[in-house]
């Protein structure tokens, strides 16, 4: 059984997605449970995965028993084993959660509903697993045709913002495939450790150097880096909730997982940092991420838009990171993926479970939140200073590794970003807390109106449990992560850092 | 000697633990207020329990978490943490019994809320004075920061958000700019953030490197109130004032100028700071905060804003103690921590007795109050002399120390800056007490007699008054705890 992991993790959800489209005409109660059995079994095997990968080393597992190069292999060592367990339980955990919205905002389509999701997480499984440059287009056309029938599904401009996603999206994966074409062409390969091995020879040559850029501006469209990110802001931020706390956290994460995957596992660092004098201008280009997400982030005013920009401002560190060039900015790139994945899955579902009781989350929404919904304010809090980067919430880490790698690098602009960064996040939480905290502004002198302990206007009305046990494990996931980087990053990413960065 | 024990550890977690209970018990306010003393009681006796072991020159710790290389989640107490987290700990009790006068007298709204987020700051505080190195510093330093913000804002009217977010600006914006970045450099340079008495950087920075860091740590650890990152104090007295009285009279400021402490012992070193003479370049920042803040305290009639002004001012007579670099002014500016608390809650305690029994708030307004409180004003008048440092009080101590460190740094011209400051000192607390006792009262109501409002707002200024009087007698364990811990600088 074991042996049989890294088939698991996506054959599992894939056979229950199409027993949920089965189920959506004939038995609509059983598209959840059959949907919980999907994901179960992903994250359940991703776990195995992990475990194994970290105790045996890396796994290569031939699809159908072909041989490479000619054969589909997934090839799993421990980047691909920990993001696949992130994906699969924010996905397991999200499902859980967004439950009662998708009941009471979509009853008449719940087949499509978890169909699409499932689907949508296998392609996504399926990206991060395979060693398959050809194969990943193939998954990732199955995430990214989900994702915008997904956001479709939203109110309101969300089917325009889903079409645009759609265009954009298509020409990023379009231009994927082109690389990967470039690729064939000049090795006829389209194994990702074959064509490792056959590229090297080839270093120099100008048809590389196209393939590599071209691929490179594929998955910078797919991932929203700055100033491709046009599409993100619209789709994540008018995307039904279930969705956006779906795809937010995991889509980006998972393009930035390739990105690396093809820099380190098929061009190799040595290409990077010897054949591609980019190295500088893609740092700055994240450094341009992060200011400009920030502050496009500040012109918002409603909490999901404003958490989208974030999300951009995000990829710029992990871009940043992952091209500084050294050890410890990569460290902080890989383990970013790891912790913006659940700190943008914390503040998104709590954005859903607002939505859920106040069925808006326009800044004028917000008001007096703390008293309504103090456990969803709370999770978000903890959302909030893991993005700000306060101690023991994870996000503290990853920008630790990221500012030393600034450091070693001389890269003070990438530095001074990310501290930008942080101020600005700083700034725009608490533009959220203070509207929950303050508003309606009482009359006159708040503290000596006399309503004694309860007596607030107004009454407590949090999101259901159901939404916000979720919401808990996801913001104490938080700490647990934060205090875990020690191991994570010595056990985890150290390993499989390419001896060839500085 | 390290000894090895968990006891540290519930110190700091104690009263984060007593949240839940407190919430549970929202609906019984006896009760809830009941648990808040349970903790505050528990967390001194723990603190308490380590002070055998360290007066025997031994240190505890534990280690919590491997979060990263060479700067583990740690706790370690040695004499300055323990000094520290005395008084935080002592006072906590006295500001709780306080803070049931205050918060009841005036009929707050959400005193859960309150007495909750009282809790996780003196949490984050003891595990400031209980952290091993840097960056479990930034850490409870950070939640302290946030803890607070509630307690500031606790009003939720608009002056109490134009302050919350003067605090937020001062506060996280100087740490995350200044101090964080600081701290990583500093880790870059030496692999380690553990605070150790011969300082990490020696031999590893070069002078300038040294300059800029120490700078940006003085200037990023802004609860210390160094000018000109200072005016968040005056800001944050729109809080509650049993917020005042342990947080910005002890809590978060000392923890400011602890972290500073704990920079110029425990990173930067004595050696090092001698031999590039910086120590004197950090002592004239601090002088001149010092001269500032008093002419400044002198023109404030709001009496809250008065004692923020002399908060600031106090503070660099921390900073000024330890960056002398003398044995004697160090252990005057570590002795200051416990003196000055001793003195400004008493202080700041008086202010919000007077504002719980006649709603008066401004200096000005109190003339003849001493016929209506005579009590809350000799706490008043005790508080005086000890934050002045006049005998017999504590206050009196610490700034003979002080003074004679300036001689052993000799530097007669901060001898002077000292002097003046007290007389500065003497002349904005002591006309209050004069207006009080010895003019006409201008209310007629002041002159029916005696009516001091709840006896739990004008109590514990009694009782802290009653301390600083006793410290000038007895100043154990403080004091020794401040010798010893200097004593470890200098090698023994």
């Amino acid at each position: 059984m074991s042996e049989q992991y890294p088939a698991l993790v996506v054959i599992g959800p894939l056979l229950c997605a199409l027993l949920v489209s089965v189920a959506g005409w004939l038995r609509p109660r059983l598209c959840l449970p059959l949907a919980l059995l999907g994901l179960g079994i992903a994250a359940s095997s991703s776990t195995g995965l992990l475990a194994q990968v970290l105790t045996h080393g890396p796994v290569t597992y031939r699809l159908g028993g072909w041989a490479p190069p000619w054969g589909i292999v997934y090839h799993v060592d421990n980047l691909n084993a920990v993001v696949a367990a992130l994906v699969s339980w924010v996905a397991l955990t999200n499902l859980v959660a967004s439950y009662r919205a998708v009941m009471t905002d979509y009853p008449e389509k719940i087949g499509p509903f978890y169909t699409l999701y499932v689907l949508s997480v296998t392609g996504m499984l399926g990206m991060v697993v395979t060693g398959d440059a050809f194969n990943l287009y193939v998954l990732l056309e199955i995430t990214s045709l989900t994702g915008y029938a997904l956001i479709g599904l939203g109110g309101g401009r969300a089917p325009l913002a889903s079409l645009n996603y759609l265009f954009l999206g298509t020409i990023g994966a379009s231009f994927y495939l082109l690389g990967v074409g470039y690729l064939y062409i000049v090795t006829g390969s389209l194994n990702m450790a074959d064509l490792a091995k056959l590229l090297t020879p080839l270093h120099g040559s100008l048809a590389l150097l196209a393939a590599f850029a071209i691929t490179l501006v594929g998955l910078w469209m797919k991932m929203a880096f700055f100033p491709l990110h046009a599409w993100l802001p619209n789709a994540y931020g008018f995307a039904p909730s279930p969705a956006a706390s779906l795809l937010a956290p995991l889509m980006t994460k998972v393009m930035v997982y390739v990105m690396i995957r093809v820099m380190i596992s098929v061009f190799t660092v040595e290409f990077i940092l010897s054949e591609v004098a980019l190295s500088h201008f893609v740092v700055w280009l994240a450094v341009a991420a992060m200011v400009a997400g920030g502050l496009l982030a500040l012109g918002q005013r409603d909490l999901k838009r404003m958490l989208a920009y974030i999300v951009v401002a995000e990829v710029g560190y992990m871009v940043g990171g992952a091209w500084l060039g050294n050890k410890l900015a990569m460290t902080g790139a890989i383990l970013h993926i790891i912790n913006d994945a659940v700190m943008t899955f914390c503040v998104f579902l709590a954005a859903g479970c607002i939505y859920q009781k106040t069925r808006g989350t326009a800044f004028e929404d917000l008001q007096g939140l703390f008293k309504k919904m103090p456990w969803t304010m709370t999770a978000l809090a903890a959302g909030a200073l893991a993005m700000i980067g306060v101690p023991p919430f994870c996000g503290f880490f990853s920008k630790w590794y990221l500012i030393r790698g600034g450091l070693e690098a001389g890269h003070w602009g990438f530095v001074g970003a990310l501290l930008f960064s942080s101020l600005v996040n700083v700034v725009l939480f608490f533009r959220i807390f203070e509207i929950a905290f303050f508003e309606p502004m009482s009359h006159g002198h708040g503290g000596h109106d006399g309503h004694g302990e309860q007596g607030g206007p107004v009454a407590l009305a949090e999101a259901p449990l159901s939404m916000l046990l979720p919401l808990m494990a996801a913001a104490l996931g938080l700490i647990a992560l934060g205090l875990a980087t020690g191991p994570l990053v010595e056990k985890i990413i150290l390993p499989i850092i390419p001896a060839g960065l500085g | 000697m390290l000894v090895h024990s968990i006891t540290p550890l519930l110190a700091v977690l104690v009263s984060l633990a007593a949240v839940p209970f407190i919430i549970l018990c929202r609906k019984r306010p006896n009760a809830r207020e009941s648990v808040t003393f349970i903790a505050a009681g528990i967390k001194l006796l723990l603190v308490a329990s380590l002070l055998p072991l360290v007066m025997a020159g031994k240190e505890v710790g534990i280690t919590l978490a491997p979060v990263l290389p060479g700067a583990p989640l740690a706790l370690k107490v040695d004499a300055f943490g323990l000094l520290f987290a005395l008084v935080s700990s002592s006072l906590w009790i006295v500001t709780s019994a306080y803070s049931i006068g205050y918060m009841r007298g005036l009929d707050e709204h959400s005193q859960t809320r309150y007495f909750c987020f009282f809790a996780v700051a003196l949490s984050a505080t003891i595990g400031v004075a209980f952290s091993a190195n840097l960056f479990t510093m930034y850490l409870f330093y950070e939640m302290l920061s946030l803890a607070t913000y509630p307690l500031v804002t606790h009003h939720q009217d608009p002056e109490a958000r134009s302050s919350g977010r003067k605090y937020l600006f001062y506060i996280m914006g100087t740490s995350i700019a200044l101090a964080l970045p600081a701290m990583i450099i500093a880790y870059q340079q030496t692999g380690t953030l553990a605070f150790s008495p011969a300082g990490i950087l020696a031999g590893k920075v070069s002078p300038l490197m040294a300059g800029v860091l120490l700078f940006m740590f003085i200037f990023g650890f802004a609860k210390a109130g160094i000018i000109p990152v200072h005016s968040w104090l005056p800001a944050a007295m729109v809080a509650p004032t049993p917020v005042s009285a342990l947080l910005h009279a002890v809590a978060v400021v000392k923890v400011g100028a602890f972290s500073i402490l704990r920079i110029i012992t425990g990173v930067f070193g004595v050696d090092l700071l001698k031999g590039l003479d910086l120590g004197m370049a950090v002592a004239w920042v601090a002088a001149f905060t010092i001269i500032v803040a008093s002419l400044i305290a002198l023109s404030q009639d709001g009496l809250k804003r008065r004692l923020a002004f002399s908060t600031i001012g106090q503070l660099s007579y921390i900073v000024l103690g330890l960056a002398l670099l003398s044995p004697k002014g160090m252990t005057g500016g570590t002795l200051h921590i416990a003196m000055h608390a001793f003195g400004k809650i008493t202080l700041f305690m008086c202010a919000g007795a007077i504002f719980v029994a006649t709603g008066k708030k401004n200096i000005s307004e109190m003339t003849g109050i001493g016929k209506r409180m005579p009590w809350t004003m000799a706490a008043f008048l005790v508080g005086s002399l000890s934050v002045i440092g006049l005998p017999p009080t504590g206050g009196f101590i610490s700034k003979w120390y002080l003074a004679l460190g300036c001689l052993q740094a000799g530097s007669v011209a901060l001898l002077v800056v000292l002097l003046v400051s007290s007389l500065l000192n003497a002349a904005y607390f002591l006309p209050i007490v004069y207006r009080a006792y010895f003019k006409p009262p201008t209310e007629a109501a002041w002159a029916e007699g005696r009516s001091e409002g709840p006896a739990a707002a004008w109590v514990p200024p009694l009782v802290t008054a009653a301390c600083s009087l006793a410290l000038f007698f007895y100043p154990q364990p403080f004091l020794r705890l401040a010798q010893m811990a200097v004593a470890s600088l200098f090698g023994g």
